[in-house]
């Protein structure tokens, strides 16, 4: 069977734009004692017949803090000088009822690793503007390190205060191109 | 093309600013090559004095930075860490972070000690903190131990394989920014 085919079987064909005000793109990782999260605000994917892509703009990174904010855009970090987007492509879509697994590749900071992310479809409904629009609510766990995001401080233990793995989810609002 | 030395010693016959000034002449000819000499007249840090562009040799040690595209630091030890006045400088220079001059600027730590292990401890702190300002860290690497016997009255290490690091360090760096070219 090949990829085409199982995709087009998965999800509807097509071209699917996210909804940017009703879509969110945000990251949670281990930080001292508790969970860490922030959001990507500006990013473009679309669903075009069975292949999701997207990419997140680095400097629109949202935290609450305005120094955390300019130290995760540094070379440290995300060196969003150079490596100003972050990307994802999907390699295969496959789908149980309202499960979905995809394949594909994610690219940080000039890396690019395999991932793997699993999530719930929504299928298409007609939204009050008058388009379709369907939902996907996608998760996977990255390890930065494997991105050269290898930023740490020890606590007072020695243990490092900053997990190396890093959920990454999508909500995703996707609306049928007229 | 445009780089700054900035020696962590005060002292007239420092053995830092001797090797900042052997490695400017490693520099092709169309790098221009300047050691800032201002670090003495930076007062203490006090944000309540942090208005504008700040005191004058802060204004200017800001401009410096800014107006070169790499920076070469050559830092001594001062009880295991960063000499309290360069640190103090850079604390100066990294504010506010999110705008400051040493973001995203290559950079590179060197050093020299008149003790065994050529401020290794100083050159690593120095290169944590730099990484904290936003600076690109070049990962360049020369300790020169027993500063008064290893260098010579000019400066140039008399240790051939340290005469070769300085020149790499030199090399990385400003190899990082031809990388910075291609990048922007």
């Amino acid at each position: 069977m090949s990829t085409i085919e199982q995709t087009t079987q998965a999800v509807p064909t097509g071209t699917w734009n996210a909804d940017p005000v009703h879509s969110e793109i945000a990251f949670t990782v281990e930080y001292m004692a508790g969970k860490f999260r922030g959001t990507f605000e500006k990013f473009n994917v679309q669903l075009v017949d069975g292949v999701l892509s997207g990419t997140a703009e680095v400097t629109s990174i949202s935290v609450k803090d305005e120094n955390l904010e300019a130290h995760l855009l540094s070379p440290e970090f995300f060196d969003a000088e150079r490596y100003p987007e972050l990307s994802f492509r999907s390699t295969r879509i496959s789908r149980e009822g309202d499960e979905v697994t995809i394949a594909g590749e994610v690219t940080i900071k000039g890396h690019t690793e395999l991932a793997e992310i699993r999530g719930t479809f929504k299928d298409p409904i007609n939204d009050p503007y008058g388009s379709e629009r369907l939902g996907l609510r996608l998760e996977t766990t990255v390890d930065r390190t494997k991105f050269g995001l290898n930023w740490n401080n020890p606590l007072p233990s020695g243990e490092p205060a900053l997990a190396n793995d890093v959920t990454l989810t999508a909500e995703l609002q996707l609306v049928k191109a007229a | 093309m445009r780089v700054l030395g900035i020696s962590g010693s005060l002292r007239d016959a420092s053995y830092n600013t001797k090797l900042l000034r052997v490695a400017g002449r490693l520099l092709r000819d169309d790098v221009e090559f300047t050691i800032w000499d201002g670090l003495k007249a930076i007062p203490p840090y006090d944000e309540d004095d942090d208005i504008g562009s700040g005191p004058p040799a802060v204004a200017r040690f800001r401009q410096a930075i800014a107006g070169a595209d790499a920076v070469l630091f050559a830092t001594p030890e001062y009880n295991a860490s960063i000499p309290g006045a360069l640190k103090n400088a850079i604390d100066w220079a990294s504010r506010p972070l999110a705008t400051n001059p040493l973001r995203n600027k290559p950079v590179a730590v060197i050093g020299a000690s008149t003790g065994m292990f050529g401020a290794v401890w100083a050159q690593a702190e120095l290169r944590k903190v730099l990484g904290a300002t936003g600076a690109r860290v070049v990962e360049a690497e020369l300790a020169v131990g027993h500063a008064h016997e290893h260098l010579d009255a000019d400066g140039h290490p008399a240790d051939p394989a340290q005469e070769e690091a300085l020149r790499d360090s030199v090399l990385l760096l400003l190899g990082e920014l031809a990388n910075a070219e291609v990048a922007a």
